[in-house]
């Protein structure tokens, strides 16, 4: 059983999420609920596991739903980069189902907790499908079950901000949904195929066309919507301040890297290289990153909300990534496929340190978090760590993709942009002390109650993404050499 | 609108003959234009019409919210439990060729039940969607 199973994998990679969410839906209990979704995501990251073993033993894996054929069925394909991105969403998945139950009861009224369990679940199930599809109009199906569940999961935030962050989000997640299909459609137009493969194939004879072009175009803004690209990004800071806090921890370590992840699908699976010579996307998304590094590592300087604070540095992380993408090539790709990994470890760790501090004092207002560090002494340590693997200090995995984009830079020559990764690093600094300085350098106010630290039930899942940090922060083997096969994969063994 | 008889005695005489003509939108889907998410919002037309014109509570109790967050689900389940079947008769996931003893068959089966479960939860969404909204004071 377990052999003929084990053909199944992609399939169950997905359905098994998709079909745990009705279920808590009948069930309506809370803690029902969050069993199902715990056990369902344990599952998934089994899986993922299992898949990245068979993709780096085998090769890629391709499964054809209902047995139909390739370019007409729907094809589900794991090669290294997707394995590695599923990896990602479900190791995060996993462990913030652990951290999640106390955080949500106390955030989610508790008529709608099971809401928040199968919005969950149907979130995780859209990312993975995105992920390991091979088609892309069914990308695009799994897009909106995604988008569509994530604005739920926000507007489940207690302030009725969040409603308003969620109607944002709703109105550019949607047109960001129709550019990608608008694109998908002047494709299917000229090469009448949705395969990605079979794309990738048909494409270069019609590339020089406008249709396709425009198509670049579309798809290019419709991802960018989805990926809080600078300066399509006006919707993520409100949505990540007022979701729920294990929400942003989860959405800000997974979903904009699954953005990322059809950026790189699209432009380097379907398009391919040569597409840059007849329209300089690259040049263009190489002038967008660098000025979202710089002017949203500056705006999160003035934040006096810590989640604001760090959803503008998420805006400034996707700069980062899509600066290696820009570069095209293998040493870029590394370095933006190593940051998804690295960032969603980073992002995870820092905003459920956030969420473990709302628990116990009902603020994240860096000013309310004053002496904080002497009275939540493990959940201001795990920040601190989070703090320095985001500003890139050795021994971190921000380190290990700072390390590669700079090396990238370099190898181009362009000395500029290192300079310029540099100096937005030392911003991060400046952003992160504020945080730093009001913990620990500051009494408590007399008039604040004392706290204490978290139950070990949400210490141990963040000091797990902490230890993540510094552990591919210093054994960077794994994922280094996935993330190199990835980007050679993609860029076609060219250097 | 209780007070209209007119429209008590048509909403009366018309709901039996919307609900038969949803079932067949639903099960000749097979042969002709139709299938489950047309006659899921017919099948749900038919409630929302009595809703209308009886009032949300009395429509409630024809069918309560727990009632419909079942099949509402219920559908979903049908309709991976199909795809599911497909694995475990040794196909690959939703394969309908070896779900009968033919592969026509197979296919005949297999959409059928898929379409049964699409039907299912786009009837009970409608009308779950009607009676939130319909259910609000604004």
């Amino acid at each position: 059983m377990s052999a003929t199973l084990s053909a199944h994998l992609p399939a169950l990679q997905v359905v098994l999420p998709l079909i745990a969410a009705p279920f808590c839906v009948i069930l309506r209990k809370s803690a029902a609920a969050w069993f199902i979704a715990l056990v369902f995501s344990w599952v998934s990251l089994g899986i993922s596991i299992m898949l990245l073993e068979q993709v780096l033993t085998h090769g890629p894996i391709s499964y054809l739903l209902g047995s139909w054929p390739a370019p007409w069925g729907i094809e589900y394909k794991v090669d290294k980069l997707s394995a590695f991105i599923m990896l990602i969403v479900t190791s995060i998945g996993s462990i913030t189902m652990i951290f999640a139950p106390k955080s949500v009861n106390l955030e989610i009224p508790k008529d709608r907790v099971y809401l928040f369990y199968t919005m969950y679940l149907l979130t995780f199930a859209g990312l993975l499908g995105i992920t390991i599809t091979g088609d892309a109009f069914n990308l695009f199906v799994f897009l909106e079950i995604s988008s569509l569940s994530s604005y739920v999961l926000i507007s489940l935030g207690s302030e009725r901000n969040a409603l308003t962050a969620a109607l944002r989000y709703l109105i550019l997640g949607t047109v960001g949904a129709t550019f990608y299909i608008i694109g998908v459609g002047l494709m299917y137009q000229m090469t009448g195929t949705l395969n990605i493969a079979d794309l990738a194939e048909r494409l270069p004879e019609v590339a020089e066309t406008r249709t396709i072009l425009v198509a670049l175009g579309f798809v290019t803004v419709g991802i960018g919507l989805k990926l809080g690209l600078f300066p399509l990004h006006v919707w993520l800071p409100n949505a990540y301040a007022y979701a729920p806090s294990v929400v942003t921890a989860f959405l800000a370590a997974t979903a904009t890297k699954v953005a990322v992840y059809m950026l790189l699908r699209v432009y380097f699976t379907i398009f391919g290289t040569d597409i840059f010579a007849a329209l300089p996307i690259d040049e263009f998304l190489l002038v967008l990153g660098l000025i979202a590094i710089v002017t949203m590592s500056g705006v999160a300087i003035y934040q006096n909300n810590a989640k604001r604070l760090l959803a503008y540095s998420s805006v400034a992380q996707v700069g980062y990534m899509v600066i290696g993408i820009s570069m095209v090539t293998a040493t870029g790709l590394t370095a933006t496929i190593l940051h998804l990994f690295n960032h969603a470890m980073i992002k995870g760790a820092l905003f459920l340190a956030l969420a473990a501090v709302f628990y116990r004092i009902k603020s994240v207002k860096i000013d309310d978090m004053a002496g904080l560090g002497k009275e939540m002494p493990y959940t201001m340590a795990a920040f601190v760590v989070g703090g320095f693997s985001l500003v890139g200090v050795p021994l971190t995995v921000g380190f290990i993709s700072k390390w590669y984009l700079i090396l990238g830079a370099l190898e181009k020559g362009w000395w500029p942009v290192a300079a310029l990764i540099l100096f937005s690093s030392l911003l991060a600094v400046i952003y992160f002390w504020k945080v730093i300085e009001v913990a620990y350098f500051k009494p408590r106010p007399e008039s604040a109650d004392t706290v204490s630290d978290v139950p070990l039930s949400m210490l141990i899942p963040l000091w797990v993404l902490v230890g993540a940090n510094i552990f591919f922060g210093t054994n960077s083997n794994l994922t280094v050499s996935t993330a190199m096969g990835a980007a050679k994969a993609l860029i076609g063994g060219a250097p | 609108m209780n007070n209209h008889s007119v429209l008590r005695v048509v909403s009366k005489f018309m709901i039996p003959y919307i609900l038969l003509f949803a079932l067949y939108v639903q099960f000749h889907g097979d042969f002709g234009p139709g299938g489950g998410f047309q006659a899921g919002v017919i099948f749900a037309a038919a409630f929302i019409l009595y809703g209308l014109i009886y009032g949300i509570e009395n429509a409630r109790k024809v069918l309560p919210a727990t009632a419909t967050r079942i099949l509402l689900a219920l559908g979903v389940i049908l309709y991976a439990g199909v795809g599911f079947a497909g694995i475990y008769f040794g196909g690959n996931y939703l394969d309908y060729n070896v779900l009968a003893a033919t592969a026509t068959g197979g296919q005949h089966l297999g959409i059928f039940l898929v379409e049964f479960g699409v039907g299912t939860t786009v009837a009970a969404t409608m009308v779950t969607i009607f009676f939130v909204f319909s259910g609000q004071d604004f």
